[in-house]
């Protein structure tokens, strides 16, 4: 059973310095304030996996609670290049960031993987790519029945998973629909589990077509946040703010400014 | 440029769709050539029918106007793995002669640190599992280039042969869109030749502004202008854009 706690317990309870977590979500529904949470909290170390890393994890990185990026995409969608994840990557700043990647096809089969707790994944994939030179997590195997070669790639397995969602109940039963991305295989792969809700719903959950739905007993603590999700949005309880999105280019583009925005808008906030 | 990338989806039955140049291209063909076209996206989305240009593949609104909508390990592997794509549609930072792709890293020389750029998102597997695949940038030496930094997606290797030795399905590359012309691979050598030419764009300056010795195909064509409905609908989708952004 999920137990329902404020955001600041649930992270610094599940949450700690060099831990691998991913907080996932595909554009839609991805756990901004839980990753200012992070921040606010100064846990660092972490090593930090995400298929697209986009404008969440500039903050983390750019805010130095990285080490590690496991990724398949880092850009800002539609606007073009993330500052603090480049600074970080080419400069060092504010810290030396290891980079794990891979393709997109990749980095979903490692959550299956993870996620059925087998110790990787089988696809056609990475044929003529050069990524399999630059990790240890791609290999090939031999298919026992047609000798064919595929790419095998390792299981990801998070210390912790964090997503948001749009409901949940009394008892921590979490539903979330319209496109829930790599969520439901993240949070089955994760070791401990924090999913943030627009809202806590009294009564029963009233199922939706083509949502996921995660039982109480799969997940550690849900954090009541509403608004949780911004810049990113929740269908059907709110919309994607694209302005946020093409105004982080300039506030990312220099240090000063990032760490100003940074102060203004997550250490001195409260949730 | 995306008024002939959208006529390069003429026919098309559906289309795997990357962000920027690809996405207006598609859309704008939904409007234009090919209305009846399965846009899909990897967030999850196919048969998007959006009414304005998404500044992002996982906007709500290709969520809220999509036939279905699957999970991201269900859409590379069921609907891309399966091979039930006909189309991929890539942008890209550095091309080659044979529309090999680099998406990751650029080499700034000696003394200085690799120039980081987004890495390889879909494209590696939507190269190697659509049925073909359209590329659309810019043309310019830096995008054009002698030889990759880096090879992220594999369009025709060194040349005939190299996909299928490597188990790749469908046909790869077989058109690069740019703001000059179209540069198609030879039936022969794969290499990537120019073989038509936008009005008012020259041979000259397409060879001037590509970054090794580009051939032109025999029977260079020249593109039939845009016509007032392809531009009223480009000005709309982008105006569309504007004001949601």
């Amino acid at each position: 059973m999920a137990d329902i706690r404020s955001l600041h317990d649930a992270v610094g309870d599940l949450i700690h310095d060099g831990d691998t977590v991913a907080l996932e979500g595909f554009t839609h529904l991805i756990p901004f304030a839980a990753a200012h949470e992070i921040i606010r909290q100064g846990i660092t170390g972490l090593t930090l996996v995400r298929m697209t890393p986009d404008v969440v994890y500039d903050q983390l990185i750019g805010a130095g609670a990285a080490r590690k990026l496991v990724f398949s995409w880092g850009g800002n969608p539609g606007v073009g290049s993330l500052h603090r994840f480049r600074d970080a990557v080419e400069n060092g700043w504010p810290r030396p960031l290891e980079l794990d990647e891979h393709s997109h096809a990749g980095m979903a089969n490692r959550y299956v993987a993870g996620a059925s707790r087998l110790p990787f994944a089988v696809l056609r994939g990475y044929r003529g790519s050069g990524i399999p030179g630059r990790t240890d997590t791609v290999a090939t195997v031999t298919c026992p029945f047609t000798g064919e070669e595929l790419a095998a790639v390792a299981a990801l397995n998070p210390d912790v998973t964090v997503i948001h969602a749009q409901q949940a109940d009394r008892g921590g039963n979490v539903q979330l629909w319209g496109l829930t991305g790599v969520q439901k295989e993240a949070v089955l792969a994760a070791r401990r589990v924090l999913v943030t809700v627009e809202e806590i719903v009294d009564g029963a959950l009233e199922p939706r077509p083509g949502s996921v739905v995660l039982p109480g007993w799969v997940i550690d603590a849900v954090a009541e946040v509403p608004g949780g999700a911004h810049p990113s949005y929740a269908a059907g309880y709110s919309v994607r703010d694209n302005d946020f999105y093409q105004e982080w280019d300039a506030v990312s583009r220099d240090r000063d400014t990032f760490a100003r925005w940074l102060d203004d808008n997550v250490r001195k906030a409260t949730r | 440029m995306e008024i002939n990338a959208a006529r390069a989806l003429t026919g098309a039955h559906s289309c795997f769709v990357g962000i920027g140049l690809p996405s207006t291209a598609a859309n704008l063909a939904r409007r234009t050539v090919n209305p009846d076209l399965v846009l899909v996206y990897e967030s999850g989305t196919i048969g998007s029918r959006p009414t304005r240009l998404p500044l992002s593949i996982g906007d709500g609104e290709l969520a809220d106007t999509a036939d279905a909508v699957v999970s991201v390990p269900e859409m590379f592997n069921y609907w891309l793995q399966g091979g039930r794509i006909d189309v991929g549609f890539l942008g890209a930072a550095q091309l080659d002669r044979f529309a090999n792709i680099n998406t990751t890293v650029v080499d700034r020389g000696p003394d200085r640190p690799e120039g980081r750029l987004p890495g390889a998102g879909g494209a590696p597997e939507i190269a190697a599992n659509c049925g073909e695949v359209l590329i659309v940038l810019r043309h310019t030496r830096r995008n054009l280039v002698p030889a990759l930094d880096f090879v992220t997606t594999l369009g025709h290797g060194t040349g005939p042969g190299d996909r299928a030795a490597l188990g790749m399905r469908g046909a790869g590359p077989t058109a690069v869109i740019t703001d000059l012309g179209i540069l198609r691979p030879h039936p022969d050598t794969a290499e990537l030749e120019l073989t038509t030419l936008h009005p008012g764009a020259t041979v000259e300056q397409a060879r001037e502004a590509t970054g090794w010795d580009l051939r032109v195909a025999e029977g260079l064509t020249v593109t039939e202008a845009p016509t007032e409905a392809e531009l009223s609908a480009l000005r709309a989708l982008k105006g569309a854009g504007r004001r949601a952004a």
